[in-house]
């Protein structure tokens, strides 16, 4: 059957709405009765909350309600969904996450809420808020992981003085890699830290929890990555109230990068609250409150060895790495240090012995979790890192040392898939010509050239490479429950055929920016052969929507389009039958194209549209047959999906104020097939943009008493439009071998490849200048970068 | 107080309190809540509309201070816009037509500070579009596109009159009807 839409850059169908301000996102939603929510927090770090007075908050006109630590005592606190257990079998520790800190408790990050204040006006709210008289015993704290570990730090939960959330080793059997990294003719080692940065999806989250008392039934409309998970962690380990109970609406949500993903206390608590004031309630943060309260991403302090023998081929590879977990571990966030970071240490290389040593650390600071990438971004920092550098340091050509240690092509379909040291099994990839277009495209030959000429002037240029692969299509559930995670990761989705032969189609999927109702019409509209005006995509409600595990891990055409395909291979199958009554043949003797069944050779035949209305008006029908034309699937792949790249960033660097302008960003990726490529393009146009935020821009700084000192935008250095070049991209496409579509995932390769790619050729810069740097903390300010030169 | 604002060409009396900031005045009490609040440090620009004809950042702005002032906000962009027909501003048909937005919420922000540049200098370089988002952030779309998308309105610029007629956003809650406001309302008699 051959393909109109698949393939092709069809303009967005969701984006009339935004851009005549019609979008629909959590704060634009406003009920009847509704009330305004707003946390008293902790000023401190590290603080026991010695008493909290509410009457004069209470006696605010307008002040509805005071909640403390001590209403709320009975709820659970907010679960966190995968366990990885020490190496020695110690189980993970899980200290738990109240809603609110209760008299007597402590604090344990700037932000921890003590009350809540529920007022008829946000401002009253607000206000009311300076009038909670709350004592504090202010105790110290740390931010540091590292510093976390020495004895006698701080302790942020007092049953664990050590500080250790739990400890992990992976790989192949440590001495062993020690043996290769000892009998190497060349070690490389590096120090470093990837730095914490927060996510800053622009929509700041928003929830209105409504307990409507007629039919006893909560609504809850929440900005998240996955209405049904929410609903999930919330009824069943939070709250404790029935499911089918309880309506989770995501509606339009402002992007989320893996801060949406998680559940948060305040999302629980506008819909407790609501039921005991009988009243919607809403709470929206502010951008100040985002910077406290939503999960941050990366923070690893790593300390790695990279092996060669005397030709350049890598030997082994050693990882040892604290990693920072926060105060409390976020829902997914023991997964991403392990399981998403050390099984991809195998990179696209043949390393024959890998081992990574991995100590995930409580600290007084928000909770880490997985953000955009998560894992796979520090995992190719490391590797991109140590190769660039050990060709640096060996005199070799760093494009030539990673041909040289390609994993060789690999289809997945007549050969098999690639058993890495570190578990995984790569599905299909081709390596080589990624970087060999990458080069193509920056004009590799001529750039040398140039570079050596600008080493005599003020300005240095450098160029860095960066080839990587990511695991996506989260996940096969057996796999990850075996891995400990707490759920299974499958989609479902439901093809419903309307009598009139429109198709509504709903996925547990949920779309943040995605364009799903575009990608996703455009499968359907082509594997059913129809316009794409007939079919809907329905996505972000419960009531609607059967089940979802949603979006994050690059997963939702990977696994939310399977499970699409399922239900059209049903539609398909069923129609068929009734197809073949009416056209008295066999069904084998049909097939499908073009909207219709045909009898082969032949011009007999009937479209989709009548054999709809025939399964809904049964007149003439096949005996036995029900009715309809609706079916829903569950689809759990049977693999990760691998998407492999090569990207290539070059800077100038100003030798008199170590200011890095990235002049060129060159990105081949190589995502499987790919359904809308201007969706796919800017995917990864904006994980470049977060990822070149990391290298140059953004980080979290903390003050000795773990105060967040750059926790706003005036502070805190976002990529602004002109950071940054126009981005120089193309695709390889080597298609996934196990899922229908032969699709990988495209929202995280932008900011796994390009961090690296940077902070590379920033050293690449400095040693053309004669400054044998092996590192400069990112992000690479101009200060920072100014100082490894003099 | 009483203020007297012309927002998208309709003329609006209003009661505000004294602190009540312009972005909360057109979200809150008017319901046209296509302007964002991306940010409480006017750093964002996702608040972006026009006050007699310049862009400003909506949450720099007392609703007090724009009494007596015409403003347009995204849903006044269109040159017609209505569930039966519908001509988009070029900077709305650019952002489309080059996928300049993805999640869309810093998107009328971007096309408010975009309309200025445009108004001010009709056909700007790169270099000049960047440096006239410098104080609008996109954490989607890297800008590429949204260059692109202006570079397009640049080229495609038919020098429209914004639309000055909005039509009701009708929500789809399981309330009455008549108890919920999603959007701006427009009351018929
Ligand atoms: S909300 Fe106005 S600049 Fe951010
Ligand atoms: S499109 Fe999402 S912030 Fe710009």
């Amino acid at each position: 059957m051959s393909n109109k839409f698949i393939g092709q850059s069809v303009k967005r169908l969701e984006d009339k709405r935004f851009l005549t301000g019609k979008g629909r996102y959590t704060d634009d939603i406003n009920l009847p009765g509704m009330l305004h929510a707003h946390f008293v927090r902790s000023p401190y770090a590290h603080a026991r909350v010695q008493s909290i007075d509410t009457t004069e908050a209470l006696a605010m006109e307008g002040v509805v309600a005071v909640f403390t630590g001590d209403d709320v005592k009975e709820l659970n606190g907010v679960p966190c969904g995968w366990q990885v257990n020490f190496r020695n079998g110690e189980t993970m520790r899980e200290p738990k996450h109240p809603m609110l800190i209760a008299t007597g408790d402590t604090a344990k990050h700037v932000g921890d809420p003590v009350a809540v204040i529920i007022a008829e006006t946000k401002s009253i709210a607000t206000d009311a808020a300076e009038a909670v008289m709350v004592e504090w015993e202010e105790l110290p704290a740390i931010a540091s992981p590292a510093d976390a570990l020495k004895p006698g730090a701080p302790k942020v939960h007092d049953q664990y003085p050590d500080n250790k959330a739990f400890d992990w080793t992976f790989g192949n059997p440590v001495e062993e890699v020690d043996a290769a990294i000892e009998s190497a003719a060349h070690v490389t080692t590096l120090e470093f830290v990837n730095q914490r940065v927060v996510p800053n999806a622009m929509e700041p989250r928003a929830y209105i929890g409504h307990y409507d008392t007629v039919s006893d039934k909560y609504t809850l409309y929440t900005s998240t990555q996955n209405p049904h998970l929410i609903r999930l962690l919330m009824c069943a380990f939070v709250l404790g109230i029935p499911e089918h109970k309880v309506r989770v609406v995501g509606p339009d949500v402002g992007g989320g990068f893996g801060s949406k993903i998680y559940h948060y206390t305040e999302e629980a608590l506008v819909t407790w609250a609501s039921k005991q004031l009988g009243q919607p309630v809403k709470w929206t943060s502010d951008r100040s409150e985002a910077f406290l309260m939503d999960a941050h991403g990366r923070d690893h302090v790593t300390k790695a060895e990279m092996g060669f023998d005397a030709d350049g081929n890598i030997t082994g590879l050693r990882i040892k790495t604290i990693a920072n977990m926060g105060a409390y571990l976020s829902t997914f966030a023991p997964a991403v240090p392990t399981y998403l970071h050390g099984t991809l240490l195998q990179g696209v290389y043949t390393t024959p012995k890998i081992n990574i040593d991995m100590t995930c650390v409580f600290t007084h600071t928000v909770a880490v979790d997985a953000y955009r990438g998560a894992g796979r971004p520090e995992a190719t920092y490391l590797l991109e890192r140590l190769i660039d550098l050990a060709a640096l340091e060996m005199g070799k050509d760093p494009a030539q040392l990673r041909f040289q240690n390609f994993i060789p092509p690999f289809d997945g379909v007549t050969q098999p898939g690639y058993q890495t040291q570190v578990a995984l099994q790569y599905d299909s990839g081709n390596y080589h010509p990624v970087l060999e277009k990458g080069l193509e495209m920056l004009g590799y030959d001529d750039f040398r050239q140039a570079q050596k000429e600008a080493a005599q002037s003020n300005k240095l240029l450098g160029v860095g490479i960066s080839t990587y692969i990511e695991a996506c299509g989260i996940a096969p559930s057996a796999v990850v429950g075996a891995l400990g995670a707490r759920a299974g990761l499958y989609e479902s989705a439901q093809v419903r055929v309307q009598p009139t032969g429109k198709v509504s189609v709903f996925t547990g999927s949920h779309s943040h920016g995605q364009g799903h109702e575009t990608t996703f019409v455009q499968v359907v509209a082509d594997k059913l052969g129809i316009p794409m005006e007939d079919v809907e995509l329905v996505h972000g409600d419960s009531d609607t929507v059967a089940f979802g595990m949603g979006t994050y891990g690059s997963r939702s055409l990977a696994v939310g389009g399977s499970a699409i395909m399922k239900s059209i291979d049903k539609v398909l199958e069923k129609g068929a039958k009734i197809a073949a009554h009416k056209l008295e043949c066999a069904e084998g003797d049909l097939e499908y194209g073009n909207g219709k069944w045909t009898v082969k050779g032949t011009d007999k035949s009937i479209g989709f549209g009548d054999v709809a209305l025939t399964a809904y008006v049964p007149h003439v029908y096949p005996a036995g047959l029900e009715p309809g034309l609706d079916f829903s699937s569950f689809y759990d792949p049977a693999n990760f999906t691998y998407p492999f790249g090569c990207h290539i960033a070059v800077v100038e660097v100003d030798k008199e104020t170590g200011k890095v302008t990235l002049k060129r960003m060159i990105a081949v990726d190589d995502v499987g097939n790919i359904i809308n490529p201007m969706i796919v393009e800017g995917q990864i146009h904006g994980g470049l943009a977060q990822g070149i935020g990391q290298a140059l821009l953004e980080g979290t700084i903390y003050d000795e008493n773990a105060q967040l000192t750059n926790g706003s935008y005036m502070d805190y250095c976002m990529p602004r439009a002109d950071d940054l070049p126009m981005f120089e991209t193309a695709n390889q496409t080597t298609p996934c071998p196990h899922n229908p579509l032969g699709v990988k995932g495209a929202g995280e390769a932008g900011a796994i490849g390009s961090t690296p790619a940077v902070v590379n050729a920033v050293i690449d810069a400095l040693w053309s200048g004669g400054h044998q740097v092996k590192d400069i903390l990112m992000p690479l300010t101009p200060e920072r970068v100014w100082r490894a030169m003099n | 107080m009483q203020i007297q604002v012309t927002v998208n060409g309709k003329t609006r009396k209003s009661e505000v309190e004294d602190r009540t900031l312009l972005v909360h005045y057109l979200r809150d009490q008017l319901h046209l809540t296509g302007t964002h609040v991306g940010c409480d440090t006017s750093s964002c620009g996702a608040c972006t509309v026009h006050v007699d004809g310049v862009a400003v950042k909506s949450c720099t702005l007392l609703a007090a201070q724009a009494d007596g002032c015409a403003v347009t906000t995204i849903e006044g962009m269109a040159i017609q816009d209505s569930p039966t027909t519908s001509q988009l501003h070029p900077l709305q048909e650019g952002f489309k037509e080059c996928h300049g937005l993805q999640c869309g919420f810093c998107t009328p922000g971007m096309i408010m500070t975009a309309a200025d540049l445009l108004k001010h200098n009709p056909n700007p370089s790169e270099a000049e579009i960047r440096e006239a988002l410098e104080g609008n952030i996109c954490r989607c779309t890297g800008y590429h596109n949204i260059v692109k998308a202006i570079q397009w309105a640049a080229t495609h610029s038919t020098k429209p009159e914004p639309n000055q007629q909005e039509e009701p956003v009708v929500a789809d809650e399981h309330l009455f009807t008549n108890d919920v406001t999603t959007g701006e309302v427009v009351e018929t008699h």
